[in-house]
Formats: C-alpha cells, sequence, structure tokens
C-alpha cells in the first residue's frame, strides 16, 4: 500500500479528533501540537485500528510521536 | 582527560520529572487542606473504626470486605504462629521460606477455589508481576482492558510480550483485537472481575467466550470480589458461571482476607514450574508464618460466610440507594459490587469534600489520576460486612452534611 493512500485516509480519521482545526504536517506531535490527552489518544489509535483493519500495539504506540511517524508505521503495518 | 569532556559536567537532576506533581501538590496544600495521601490511624477500634487526629473516624475506604483483620479465630492463629515459627523466614518460597503455614494457606486456596494449583506470593501486585511477566514473553500479545490495574500493567511492561489494549468493557472492542493478531502468536486476555476505581463488574460470560474461541488463555483478577461475590465468595467469574473457563485467577489477601499477600490459583497441568522461573516469587522473601496462618484461618472461614455476603450485599445497595437519592453522582447506575465510587467534580472541591468527611469523622479514599480513568476525581468508598446500618445511616447524614458546607450537593459553587 502507498504511502500517499495511508496518509488521505488517516486525514479523513484524525479530523473529529483535532477539534481545534489545527494544521497538520509530518512533524505536527500528538502530544505536543494538537495536546491530546491519553484518552484521545486511545480513542483515534482505535479508529485507526479500524480504518486499517491492523493493531498498533503498545510498545509500537511508544515509537510514534508524529503524524508523518504515524503514516509510516500504518503503511508499514498495512503490507 | 580528553579534549572535549568539561571539567565538571552541570549535574541533571532526576527528579525534575516530578516538578509538575510537586508544584500540584504545593497549591493543593498551601490552602491549608489535611493531605490527603498522609493520614495516620493512630489506633484501630476495629474493622469499621479507627482513631485518626485524635477523633473516633468511621473507616469507608479499606477493602476490608469481609470484616476478618480481629476475627478472634484469625487473630489467634496469627499469635500462634508466631510463638512457634517466629517472627520471619528470612528467604525465598525456593529456599528456607517455605514454612508449614505456606502450604497451609496453598491448601486453603486450592479447597476455596476448587483449583488443582496454588501458589502464594508476598503481595498481591508481586502475583500479577509475576505471573503476566512470565507466561506472555516476547513475540507474545497480551489483550487487556485499558482501566486495568498498575500491577497488570507492570507485568506486561516487564515481560516484553506485545501489549494490546481495548476499551473498557468493550467486548466488541475486544474481539477486534484478538481477531487481529497474527496467526499462531500466543494470546493472553487479561480481565479484572471488579474494577477497582468505579467498582463495576466485568460482563466475563461474554469476553471470556470470545477470548476462547481465538484461542486465547484467560487471566482473571478478583482482587475485589474475594470472599463477597459469587455464592461460595470465588469472585465474579464464579458468579457469571464461567470460573471453570478461565486459566489463571490472580487474588490478594489484603481485601477480604484481611492480610497481606498474594496469590494465583489454576488448572493448568503443567502450573508447578511457575515456582521455579517467577522471578517475582523467587526472588524475594517469604511471607512471615503469623501472616500465611492468618491468612489460612482467615480463607477457611470465609467459605463459610454466606451470611456475611447477604449483610454486605444489604449495606451496598443500602449506600447506593441513598447517596444517589441525595443527588451525588456515582461511578455505576447500580451497586455491582462493594465499592461505591463518588464522582467529585475536580480534585480541589475532592480534597475539599475529603477533608470534610474526614472532620465529620469518615474516612473515604481520595482517588485521582493517573489511578482514576479518564481524569477522574473519586471519592471512593468500600463497605465492610462488619458496618452496621446503623453505622450506614450516619454515613449517609455525614455524606449530607458534607456536601452541603462544601457545595457539593445544593448547587452553591
Amino acid at each position: 500500500m502507498d504511502r500517499a493512500d495511508t496518509s488521505a485516509r488517516i486525514a479523513t480519521v484524525i479530523e473529529p479528533f483535532n477539534k481545534k482545526a489545527l494544521p497538520v504536517t509530518d512533524d505536527t506531535s500528538f502530544a505536543g501540537d494538537l495536546e491530546w490527552d491519553s484518552l484521545t489518544v486511545m480513542d483515534f489509535v482505535a479508529a485507526i485500528e479500524d480504518e486499517f483493519d491492523i493493531i498498533i500495539t503498545m510498545n509500537q504506540q511508544a515509537e510514534i510521536e508524529t503524524y508523518g511517524q504515524l503514516i509510516d508505521a500504518v503503511t508499514k503495518l498495512r503490507g | 582527560m580528553s579534549d572535549t569532556a568539561p571539567e565538571t559536567a552541570e549535574k541533571t537532576d532526576l527528579f525534575s520529572k516530578f516538578d509538575p506533581l510537586i508544584e500540584q501538590r504545593r497549591v493543593l496544600l498551601s490552602t491549608g487542606i489535611t493531605d490527603p495521601f498522609n493520614l495516620v490511624m493512630e489506633r484501630v477500634v476495629s474493622p469499621t473504626e479507627a482513631i485518626c487526629n485524635g477523633r473516633r473516624t468511621i473507616l469507608l475506604g479499606t477493602y476490608n470486605y469481609m470484616g476478618m483483620t480481629f476475627d478472634p479465630d484469625v487473630i489467634a492463629s496469627g499469635k500462634k504462629a508466631l510463638d512457634e515459627f517466629g517472627s520471619g523466614t528470612t528467604g525465598s518460597r525456593v529456599l528456607n521460606g517455605t514454612y508449614a503455614g505456606h502450604r497451609a494457606c496453598e491448601d486453603a486456596l486450592r479447597e476455596f477455589y476448587g483449583m488443582d494449583h496454588a501458589m502464594v506470593f508476598s503481595t498481591g501486585y508481586q502475583a500479577n508481576l509475576g505471573i503476566i511477566s512470565t507466561i506472555a514473553g516476547k513475540g507474545d500479545y497480551i489483550v487487556l482492558d485499558i482501566d486495568s490495574h498498575a500491577s497488570i500493567w507492570d507485568g506486561c511492561k516487564m515481560g516484553d510480550a506485545e501489549v494490546v489494549p481495548f476499551k473498557h468493557n468493550d467486548i466488541e472492542a475486544m474481539e477486534k483485537r484478538l481477531r487481529r493478531i497474527p496467526e499462531g502468536a500466543g494470546k493472553l486476555v487479561i480481565l479484572e472481575g471488579v474494577y477497582s476505581m468505579l467498582g463495576d463488574i466485568a460482563p466475563l460470560k461474554e469476553m471470556i467466550a470470545i477470548a476462547k474461541k481465538y484461542g486465547a488463555m484467560v487471566l482473571v483478577d478478583e482482587a475485589h470480589s474475594m470472599g463477597f461475590i459469587g455464592p461460595n465468595g470465588r469472585g465474579v467469574a464464579e458468579d457469571q458461571g464461567v470460573l471453570d473457563q478461565v486459566d489463571f485467577v490472580i487474588g490478594t489477601f489484603s481485601k477480604s482476607v484481611g492480610t497481606v499477600g498474594g496469590f494465583c490459583v489454576s488448572n493448568h497441568p503443567k502450573f508447578e514450574i511457575m515456582r521455579l522461573v517467577c522471578r517475582p516469587y523467587v526472588f524475594t522473601a517469604s511471607l512471615p508464618p503469623s501472616v500465611v496462618h492468618t491468612a489460612a484461618t482467615s480463607i477457611r472461614k470465609l467459605m463459610h460466610a454466606g451470611a456475611k455476603r447477604a449483610h454486605l450485599w444489604e449495606n451496598s445497595r443500602n449506600l447506593h440507594t441513598r447517596l444517589t437519592a441525595l443527588g451525588f453522582t456515582l461511578g455505576t447506575k447500580t451497586p455491582q459490587s462493594a465499592i461505591i465510587a463518588v464522582i467529585m467534580p475536580d480534585l480541589e472541591r475532592g480534597a475539599m469534600m475529603w477533608e470534610a468527611l474526614l472532620h465529620e469523622g469518615l474516612y473515604v479514599n481520595l482517588a485521582r489520576p493517573p489511578a482514576t480513568p479518564a481524569g477522574m476525581t473519586l471519592l471512593r468508598c468500600s463497605l465492610c460486612a462488619e458496618h452496621t446500618a446503623e453505622q450506614v445511616e450516619t454515613i449517609i447524614g455525614m455524606f449530607e452534611r458534607a456536601g452541603k458546607a462544601t457545595g457539593i450537593l445544593g448547587g452553591i459553587i
């Protein structure tokens, strides 16, 4: 699966979570820029998992801090 | 000396990561409020009363569900063990630390649960830490409820397994995650009978059926249900008729049993090997003889405690109904366990209400994040089978007065 397709689908999933409608780039950090708390992160991860029918384990989540890293990780998980 | 190394490097303070918490405590205590996390029980009168700050105080936050701490038979067995076996074992269970009392305790647990194997740990925390980290290792998958106890999370972290949480008590979310685990991987589902923060129970029957469908082993922590829930006090899994489907039950002696220690019971045919490979079991000293003798006596008495269980349910239902009627927001719509959580608007007002109750002569637990779900501040009440109906009546009056005084009730704030 290519990165552009993954990126477009993640952009749709992230919309309802991005309450302040902040601009999101590959460098946008979930905790720092979007100021998400752990509950929002959990719901967002579940939404991403459902969208792509994948598992993002806690171990993998620990490595994902930015939007770009998430796209890379999901692209890889989709194989 | 190398050219690049400074003569004295600037000292890094490893404690700076705690600054936000230190500041939060400073602000809270600067209001002159009693520190909710530093209370001393000066004397303990009974399972339901103590002297705190010189004042007689009703205890409503002890987890002493069955009130076994002052049971005369329990006390007598502990005293006898102190005289006959000494104050401590000074050794690991696998070396010099297994006494007759440890075996007696494991025998009592096997009988209590009707299971083949029982293993006693020095604390409940170590039981979860040890069993989870030992059975789920690298490459295995743990699927667990997001509201799991700290000891479960720490066990997951220690074992290097892939950790996959799901939304609290969400059967569908659990199934989706199990379905997505790669074929052939080892799977462990971890659930709790009663979740200790809100006092709600898990739909174990449905969840365990799904776990089994996907070939997962199931571990259930019944710390807050043992002795009280289920026809024989074996917990929520017994109550829902699925105890025989549970591979590992984790429990503690520090709640209904009334002392300290933890355990795992199981019917797994190879379970005994745990005693050699489980590090939190091997590399620590075993429980003192007095503790295991009090535990064994208490567990045996809990097998025949039907009348106490009935009275505790009565207390729980009564307090739940009356607090709801007063206008408090509770963690559950119906009383599901012996825990009743009163939801506070924020930490400041929660601490004010906690202090007002203490001045009334009532102790409850103030619980706050990260222990609580959804960033909530809770006044957590745990009832005891030894609370009389009169005490529960007194408690309700205290809540009403404190609630009005602090503005939690009546909309003053």
